[in-house]
């Protein structure tokens, strides 16, 4: 009983996929979503799944066998997959993430190349720029990629990468020029998994998110060809953060979603259970619990639809946009969570309910694509900007 | 191969609810007859396998297109609703009638009907559309295989099932055993806005004058009442499995279940 958001904002086709997705979310996600969190492994299946459904083509262009959609729908899917399961949701944000650089530089050789597969969810790419040493600071990568003929031979390590280990594609963001200005040291690859000198170096053991495999990757003298590269020599930084203005708003989609899916448990869970012969949802401290968690989901999905609109009619402040709607969701999905842990009281601290799968999942949220932290000073320099 | 699939919209089967007339409140959210998905995944595999097309018809208020969009998503090819104020009310004889009638303006080779409504329940228009059309009707199919002129197909029965063919044009009524219908891909979803929904009224498809609808309705509905509260549900719980398994044996014999 996923509620509605006001039916005004949407279009007949978004609202048609995002029910559909909601549906294929309940049926086929949800009751895969506590076994995915306890074995911690990537759901090889409903990868398929949503290949086959072409929820994974969304965010593609209709000429490489993509749906061509904007960003509020590629939203509108994170969202309802993530309401039944964050890790499941991510599989779309993170495609969407990864291919983000080529579909906004790429050559038409290179989206010929690469966009079809990933169109069709044949293919995974993943995002690779944070570093141990380059989270928060991310022009302070290390990992090199140094001319050599006609191909650029990249050696470092990247670490906290999303589908690192599944990936067939990784967008890799070297240093070219290290004599250069932080802004211009930068450029971005297209490394094919398959490449002599890629590994995996590990996996994290993660809170949340555990089905989704989070990878450190070693790049010892890899390979590739001059074709490979997006961009021109030193554009890597300011696509890295163009992508994330732009990617963002897939990550507050999976906090909403979240944030929804716990807020439909608790509720339906206040109906149910029975204390002092009556149930809990007639007590007005609990009801208290649920309107503001009601009130807080709404908030951060109207913002994010907001956002969304914004950022695809080119506002010059997407990045701004992009932030708010990251940082609210965020914040949302964390307090909802929890509050959702509250209503269930002690069964909520038990794996045999959803709400602590959700609690843990939500923390990931406020972390990734840019701290809260990170989310604030985006914003406030968008505002500071302004004036100067 | 042409297939023609006749659909019902139905109240939502988690949401059904009686209205104060004791009749179904048919306001809540419509969806496709739960045994009319199935005969239409049946039929989009023949076509898938063969080729032809796919024609959805239905009789059902004009406003309740979003069912008809669904099935469309699916992969049928088209939609004829046959749409009119008088058929409010009509019972399965009507409908019949009616649905008989639109089909005598369609090319078909063959036509699949769910085995009943979730809503209604009668089990009889499919019966009654091949009599009226006079065409072979073959019920309770859990596999359907076309030949050249002509179709097979299984029929289940209390032993098994028994395996029968008839001439095409033919009627085949079918059960959940075809298999689980498919999800519209969001490429379907996107495609099925463009395809198009034919809404027939009754004199369109020549029965203006006929006694047709509410007003002429053969059967009518005295009473309706949701099915009884089955009582408590028991949950056996313990570290013991074969204790739990013991206590839940005891309680099927106590009640001779077994």
């Amino acid at each position: 009983m996923t509620a509605a958001p006001a039916l005004g904002r949407l279009t007949d086709d978004q609202r048609a996929i995002r029910d559909a997705v909601r549906t294929l979310a309940r049926e086929r996600v949800a009751p895969r979503a506590a076994e995915i969190d306890r074995s911690a492994t990537f759901p090889e299946d409903l990868r398929a799944l949503l290949a086959e459904q072409g929820i994974l083509g969304l965010p593609f262009p209709e000429r490489f066998g993509g749906l061509g959609a904007d960003l509020l729908t590629v939203c509108l899917a994170i969202e309802a997959l993530s309401a039944a399961c964050a890790t499941t949701g991510l599989i779309l944000a993170i495609q969407e993430l990864g291919a983000l650089p080529l579909l906004l530089a790429g050559t038409e050789e290179q989206l010929e190349r690469f966009v079809p597969g990933l169109a069709a969810g044949r293919d995974l790419v993943a995002f690779a720029l944070t570093e141990a040493d380059a989270g928060s600071d991310a022009a302070a990568v290390r990992t090199r990629a140094i001319r050599d003929g006609e191909s650029y031979v990249v050696s470092g390590a990247k670490r906290f990468i999303s589908h690192g280990s599944v990936a067939h594609l990784v967008i890799v963001f070297a240093v070219t020029d290290p004599e250069a200005d932080r802004r211009c040291r930068i450029s971005a690859f297209v490394v094919e998994t398959d490449s002599p000198g890629f590994s995996v170096s590990r996996l994290e053991h993660k809170m949340g998110i555990r089905g989704s495999p989070t990878a450190e990757l070693a790049f010892d003298e890899v390979r590739v060809p001059i074709a490979n590269r997006i961009g021109a020599e030193g554009d890597g930084f300011d696509l890295a953060m163009r992508t994330l203005d732009r990617s963002r708003p897939g990550i507050a989609a999976q906090a909403v979603g979240i944030a929804q899916g716990a807020l439909d448990a608790a509720a339906a869970y206040a109906g149910q259970r029975r204390q002092f012969g009556r149930a809990i949802g007639e007590f007005q401290l609990v009801q208290g619990l649920l309107a503001d968690m009601d009130a807080r989901t709404e908030a951060a999905r109207q913002l994010l639809y907001t956002a969304c609109d914004e950022i695809e009619r080119g506002a010059p402040d997407a990045g701004r946009w992009s932030a708010l709607c990251k940082l609210v969701a965020g914040d949302a999905a964390m307090a909802v969570t929890t509050d959702a842990v509250q209503v269930f009281g002690g069964y909520g601290y038990l794996d045999d309910f959803p709400v602590e799968r959700m609690m843990r999942d939500a923390k990931i949220t406020q972390l990734y694509e840019g701290t809260q932290q990170i989310q604030r000073l985006v914003i406030a320099r968008a505002l500071l900007a302004r004036n100067a | 191969m042409r297939i023609v699939v006749l659909v019902k919209p139905v109240p939502d089967p988690g949401e059904e609810r009686l209205g104060a007339d004791g009749r179904l409140d048919r306001s809540v959210s419509a969806v496709i007859n739960g045994n009319d998905e199935y005969v239409l995944e049946a039929a989009l595999q023949l076509i898938d396998a063969n080729g032809g097309d796919v024609t959805l018809l239905s009789m059902a208020p004009a406003g309740i297109t979003d069912p008809i969009r669904k099935a469309l998503a699916m992969g049928a090819t088209r939609a004829v609703l046959v749409s009119d104020p008088a058929l409010a009310g009509a019972c399965a004889w009507s409908t019949a009638q009616v649905l008989a009638a639109a089909l005598q303006t369609l090319e078909y080779d063959l036509v699949l009907v769910g085995a009943d409504t979730s809503d209604g329940g009668g089990g009889v228009v499919g019966a009654a559309v091949a009599t009226l059309l006079h065409r072979p009707y073959l019920s309770h199919a859990r596999k359907i295989e076309p030949f050249e002129g002509g179709v097979r197909v299984e029929r289940l029965s209390a032993s098994g099932h028994d395996v029968l063919e008839a001439a095409l044009p033919a009627v085949v009524g079918g059960t959940q055993l075809l298999g689980e219908p498919r999800y519209p891909t969001l490429r379907g979803i996107m495609g099925a806005r463009s395809k198009e929904i034919a809404i027939r009224t009754l004199a369109e498809i020549g029965l203006a004058d006929r006694a047709v609808g509410g007003a002429h309705a053969t059967t009518a509905l005295l009473d309706a009442r949701p099915p009884a509260s089955r009582g408590s549900t028991r949950v056996v719980r313990g570290a013991d499995p074969a204790a739990a398994a013991a206590a839940i044996v005891d309680f099927l014999v106590e009640r001779r279940a077994i």
